[in-house]
């Protein structure tokens, strides 16, 4: 019996549009039932007071501003030190390389550091950052640890968005006499700002929501940290600890909701910044 | 002249430091975590330590094998789960849908893949171990539990990799076939398919990745206990969750057992990669990276 002989070609067309439409629809509803449980969930224990006061009693009560702060703090320290680096390398790659071979290999360089699993980056940042650096448990030692996780995202996105620049640009640029480093600065580099901003956004939106790379290197303290060697407690930490250590269901739902909001407002400005760089480019 | 000649020689070089600053990452890593983990394997032994069955560092027993085939047991159901649904909506999305439907669905997908796992684990352990617990029994920390998160959120890998390999099948593939009277489905199953299959398996290979390395949401919903499961109802424990339970408080030998975990799962991700990578040049095909 041969299966395809079943149904004819017009009855399993029908079938199988019904299943392909209700692939959609579970994709949907399972993200609609996630963030729709977190927030209605989360959302009556957000207030000004839990935005933006100290927890109390290790976050049983009280708010989450010092996590707040940790982790603008680290994000902040991983983008700035991650941007030069991967837009650098997407510049080499786009204006400089031209050995094909080195080219496969950096991209899978990059690619295999995208793939590293982010424990695996939490006890580099322990053993390098925290003891062989010394550097302690601190802001800076996890907004290092998110710069590495940062580099290949940055790389990637700056990587095709530099080679999708028109070379009528710099054609432009190089018959006005211009030298291969003006033209980068003056004519490469401006057009890519969109891309390069989104490529930074979607690095950062990860970062915000790493807490196994960090466990181990940035301390867990629940003090407002001031300077760059104070160990925090972002976020995606704080949430991970009230739920395993059972301190506070209703705080951990809050800061959940906090972190998805955060991620829905960079997702949405990245859609938008997109949006507006492909009319820009496509010229309409 | 010549200043500005030197300048753009040492531009040029710096630019080139940063191009390989992945790959020197890559090393410094590699290295840390080896170094940290040597001790283990020679007091230990590699094999010992690989494929021992017993994990009981109070008695100096550092065999990880349980954690092994924990980690590829939530990887496989993991897969059974996100597979179908994922290449359903890839081809839905790229074949099927409307333009609005299509747009619409794509932050969607973006939006899943930018939940935090902390969210995910957190969502597991408040809203799936009670179900599983209350319709299958058990605590309701199991590799079930575990599995169906890590399907939830490797979904968006394999859907987008999966889109760029659908995409990438020339349309004249697809003329010629509803040319010859074919309907979308049977275009769909016996054309695009198979010439879409090695971006596909890119797709799952990333896929697997993401599940292996995972690290907190599996612990909060696998139970983590160290033993071989009797059923995918019972509690696991996996490479990943081993060193996160353990780090904060483990010291010298245990310590470096740790480390030597990671390298187990450092040199699972490199097989992985260079699976893919392989089948990517053997097809000359590119698929960019998997993260947008």
């Amino acid at each position: 019996m041969n299966f395809r002989r079943l149904w004819s070609p017009k009855t399993s067309q029908k079938i199988m549009n019904v299943v392909f439409v209700l692939s959609g629809i579970v994709t949907l509803l399972i993200l609609i039932i996630i963030l729709g449980y977190v927030i209605i969930r989360g959302l009556p224990a957000i207030n000004l007071e839990f935005l933006f006061t100290s927890p109390l009693e290790s976050g049983k009560e009280g708010g989450i501003f010092p996590m707040i702060i940790s982790s603008l703090y680290v994000t902040i320290i991983a983008a700035l030190i991650a941007t030069p680096l991967g837009v650098g390398a997407a510049i080499y790659m786009s204006e400089y390389a031209k050995n094909q071979k080195l080219i496969k290999f950096i991209r899978f360089g990059a690619e295999t550091l995208a793939s590293i699993p982010s424990i695996i980056f939490g006890l580099f940042g322990l053993a390098f950052f925290v003891v062989f650096m010394g550097i302690g448990w601190s802001i800076l030692s996890g907004g290092l640890v998110l710069a590495l996780m940062a580099l290949p995202t940055i790389f990637q996105v700056s990587e095709v968005t530099l080679s999708s620049i028109p070379s009528s640009y710099k054609e432009g640029s190089y018959g006005l006499g211009a030298t291969k480093l003006q033209t980068i600065f003056n004519v490469v580099l401006p057009a890519a700002i969109p891309g390069i901003i989104t490529g930074v956004i979607l690095a950062i939106t990860r970062a915000i929501s790493e807490a196994a790379a960090v466990m181990y290197a940035v301390g867990s303290s629940l003090a407002i940290p001031i300077s760059l060697f104070d160990p925090g407690r972002p976020l995606p930490l704080h949430l991970y600890i009230l739920a395993t250590e059972g301190i506070s269901l209703e705080n951990a739902y809050g800061t959940a909701a906090v972190l998805i909001i955060i991620v829905l407002i960079l997702t949405v400005s990245t859609n938008i910044l997109v949006e507006n760089y492909q009319k820009k480019i496509m010229g309409k | 002249m010549n200043r500005e000649k030197i300048n753009e020689f040492l531009i040029e070089k710096g630019l080139f430091i940063t191009a390989i600053f992945s790959i020197i990452i890559i090393f410094t890593i590699l290295i840390f975590i080896v170094m940290e983990a040597l001790p283990a394997f020679q007091e230990y032994g590699f094999f010992r330590f690989m494929f021992g069955m017993e994990w009981s560092p109070n008695d100096d027993n550092f065999g990880v094998f349980t954690m092994i085939l924990g980690s590829i047991f939530v990887t496989f159901l993991a897969l059974m789960m996100a597979v179908p649904l994922s290449l359903l909506c890839a081809f839905f999305m790229e074949e099927i849908a409307p333009n609005k439907v299509k747009i619409f669905l794509k932050p969607v997908i973006q939006t899943l893949a930018g939940i935090p796992s902390v969210v995910y684990g957190f969502f597991g352990l408040t809203v799936l171990v009670p179900l599983v617990r209350e319709y299958f029994g058990g605590t309701g920390f199991s590799i079930f539990t575990a599995s169906l998160i890590l399907a939830v959120m490797i979904l968006p890998t394999i859907i987008s990799v999966s889109q760029d390999a659908i995409k990438s099948v020339p349309h004249d593939f697809k003329e010629a076939s509803f040319g010859l009277g074919s309907t979308n489905w049977q275009t769909i199953r016996l054309i695009i398919f198979p010439a879409a299959l090695p971006g596909i398996v890119t797709a799952i290979i990333l896929g697997i990745g993401r599940a292996i390395g995972e690290t907190l949401a599996v612990i909060m919903v696998a139970g983590n206990v160290v033993q071989i499961p009797g059923s995918i109802f019972d509690p696991v424990r996996t490479l990943t969750t081993n060193i996160a339970l353990e780090m904060g408080y483990a010291t010298g030998l245990h310590y470096n057992a740790l480390f030597g975990t990671a390298v187990i799962l450092f040199i699972i991700i490199i097989i992985l990669l260079i699976i893919a990578n392989y089948i990517q040049n053997k097809h000359g095909m590119d698929i960019g990276g998997g993260t947008l």
